[in-house]
């Protein structure tokens, strides 16, 4: 061959969106997604077309209700999805009936020359993201069945019966109205696991819930998205921490604030400064004279005091006007305790009530010298009270520990609650829904 | 490698062979289906048009999977009731020969296996699993397709086919299987999918409107 060889062929040519028309009422007809389109619908007449035939031959033509909603997200729309872009080329609304009631979503198809099909369902304004699975899920049965998707388990939320109700624009594959498919779904949320069987075929796909803000956002949507209704069967629970994580945290925080009572308690000197016994004879006239007590030091630094009043009374009453005094400055903490203690016997059996004993403390008391005056009130007709008077100094306080463990405990039965109620939601759709208890 | 080069026995045109262990090619310009033999090459049969597709894979696509560089020697393409897929024929630069198949955009890398013990296609159903390599697989579905035509290069004869049976099985850990039932001998290819983005392909086709 000496003319050596001949110039190549013309390469194929770049695919290109093909416009035709409807062969039922002429309206034109794009294919977005080339040659993988095997089924396009005419979005004026709703005839489902064969993609593959050249002159478009009609499979099927339905009649669609005037109630019939249009897509959020209009055919042709383009957006950015992790990172890749891609083409709404598709629209279906499906449907399962429970009860005599039908629930109703959308599916989005989205198409990209490269990296194939992606799915897009909304369900009262909830979200998925959703792609064919690559690797076979492993179902297990059992009273709640689970499937073993990437080593991870999802709980089986609902088995029900899909029909197709409504499909515009084009798919790859052969869509009908009036379609079915049994729809198994697992869930482990975010993420949602759908095993889906018609025709002898069983094709699985794992949606992961997304806020409608980022669809809005991916696709450039004018206005706001539809606010989501209710609790959808895949939608992450609203707390930004785990219920795990609160209990884990508040755990460790009341194991760090009983170390630290160990250690205040270990620190107080609990040091006794002062202890006399006194006694109240019967028949002493009512608001006998106070008196003062011998002066005694407080040592260190400042700090609490605490006056210790030890009684004998049964079913009686004492009343003590204390004053804590300064023999240095003058400076006086004045206080009254009462001490009662009452018992007996009725037909539930022996009560009790009162303490023969009363602790006060006097915070912030600085060095020095002091004595402490004494007001005893007591019922005129009172039998013999003796009393002993203990002040000791730098006692440790255990209240506010008290206060701060409540103070943590409350945001953890609120966490607890609004997860629990969550969860109730979220599993009232369900096959297998959550149980009231029999106390509620 | 040296390339084998040859004429075509039909119009003459310059035969090159990318891959030294090829068995049959396809003569760009007249089609004809091109059988290696001894001593020449022979002419078995005629392309038709191929249907027109829409992978963005072609002849000499490259790409890496497992740290190897492949290049696209050749292609069978089958169609079936839901569309139509390819097994793209790839060769590594080490020698061997694996098979990239693209169905809808969605991609798997299989390698024949042979010497192994195959069920008779009547008997299979879907749902029922068989062990190779230690690796058990379910049977996900069975395919009735329709051979519609060869391009490039490939490592057997492979020609006169109609339609042909395929079965696909899948592993829990992203591995599947191909049973092809296209010759009298069943054969059995293994792998696994791939994400399109970790090929990192290059001469892709281009398509209008995107980038």
């Amino acid at each position: 061959m000496s003319a050596g060889t001949p110039p190549l062929p013309n390469p194929p040519a770049k695919p290109q969106v093909k416009a035709l028309h409807c062969p039922q009422c002429g309206a034109s007809i794009t294919l977005r997604s080339f040659q993988q389109a095997v089924t396009v619908v005419c979005e004026s007449c709703h005839c489902i077309l064969d993609a593959k035939d050249p002159t478009l031959k009609i499979l099927q033509q339905f009649q669609a209700t005037t109630g019939e909603l249009p897509p959020l997200i209009p055919l042709g729309t383009r957006g950015k999805l992790r990172g890749t872009d891609y083409e709404v080329i598709g629209f279906q609304r499906r449907s399962i009936e429970s009860d005599g009631v039908r629930y109703d979503w959308h599916e989005y198809l989205l198409f990209n020359p490269y990296k194939g099909f992606r799915y897009l369902s909304e369900y009262q304004g909830h979200w998925n993201d959703i792609t064919v699975c690559k690797d076979l899920p492993v179902v297990r049965t059992g009273l709640v069945p689970s499937a073993n998707y990437l080593g991870e388990s999802y709980r089986h939320f609902q088995t029900a019966d899909a029909s197709t109700g409504y499909v515009i624009g084009e798919f790859p594959w052969q869509v009908r109205v009036g379609e079915r498919a049994a729809v198994t779904d697992y869930v482990r949320p975010p993420r949602l696991l759908s095993c889906e069987q018609s025709s002898g075929e069983t094709t699985w796909s794992v949606g992961e819930y997304t806020y409608p803000q980022e669809i809005w956002k991916a696709f450039n949507l004018p206005g706001k998205p539809p606010e989501p209704i209710g609790v959808f069967e895949n939608q992450p629970a609203p707390a930004t921490v785990s219920v795990k994580q609160v209990w884990a945290a508040f755990l460790a925080l009341t194991i760090f604030l009983l170390g630290l009572m160990a250690f205040n308690d270990m620190v107080a000197s609990k040091e006794p400064v002062f202890t006399s016994a006194y006694q109240l004879n019967p028949g002493t006239p009512k608001g006998e004279a106070s008196f003062v007590t011998d002066v005694f030091e407080l040592k260190g630094r400042t700090s609490n005091v605490e006056i210790k009043t030890s009684t004998n009374v049964s079913n009686s009453w004492i009343y003590l006007n204390y004053a804590l005094i300064s023999q240095d400055t003058g400076r006086a903490w004045d206080f009254g305790r009462e001490v009662s203690y009452y018992s007996g016997y009725d037909s539930d059996g022996s009560w009790s009530e009162g303490s023969r004993h009363d602790t006060v403390i006097v915070p912030s008391v600085p060095p020095g010298h002091y004595y402490l005056r004494i007001e005893p009130e007591v019922d005129a007709r009172h039998p013999l009270i003796s009393y002993t008077v203990v002040v000791r100094r730098d006692v440790p306080v255990f209240r506010f520990y008290g206060y701060a463990l409540v103070g943590l405990f409350l945001p953890v039965l609120y966490v607890t609650f609004k997860s629990i109620s969550f969860e109730r939601a979220r599993w009232s759709e369900s096959d297998h829904p959550i149980l009231q208890s029999e106390s509620d | 490698m040296t390339q084998p080069v040859s004429n075509c026995p039909n119009c003459g045109a310059k035969i090159v062979f990318q891959w030294s262990s090829s068995v049959q090619t396809v003569c760009t310009y007249c089609k004809s289906i091109l059988v290696r033999t001894d001593v020449d090459l022979k002419k078995v049969g005629q392309v038709a048009d191929l249907p027109p597709d829409s992978s963005p894979i072609q002849l000499n696509t490259e790409g890496i999977y497992h740290d190897k560089a492949f290049v696209v020697a050749g292609r069978i393409l089958y169609q079936y009731e839901q569309g139509g897929w390819n097994e793209w024929h790839i060769v590594r630069n080490d020698g061997a020969s694996a098979w990239l198949s693209d169905a809808q955009d969605e991609y798997a890398i299989s390698f024949a296996i042979p010497g192994q013990t195959l069920p008779a296609a009547l008997r299979v159903q879907v749902g029922q699993q068989y062990t190779w390599n230690n690796q058990t697989y379910t049977v996900t579905v069975i395919t009735e397709a329709h051979y519609k035509g060869v391009e490039g290069e490939l490592p057997f004869q492979y020609w006169d086919k109609t339609d042909v049976t395929f079965v696909d099985l899948r592993s829990p850990t992203g591995k599947f299987a191909t049973l092809d039932y296209s010759d009298e001998q069943p054969a059995l290819y293994l792998g696994e999918f791939v994400e399109f983005d970790d090929l990192k392909l290059k001469n892709l086709r281009q398509f209008e409107g995107w980038s």
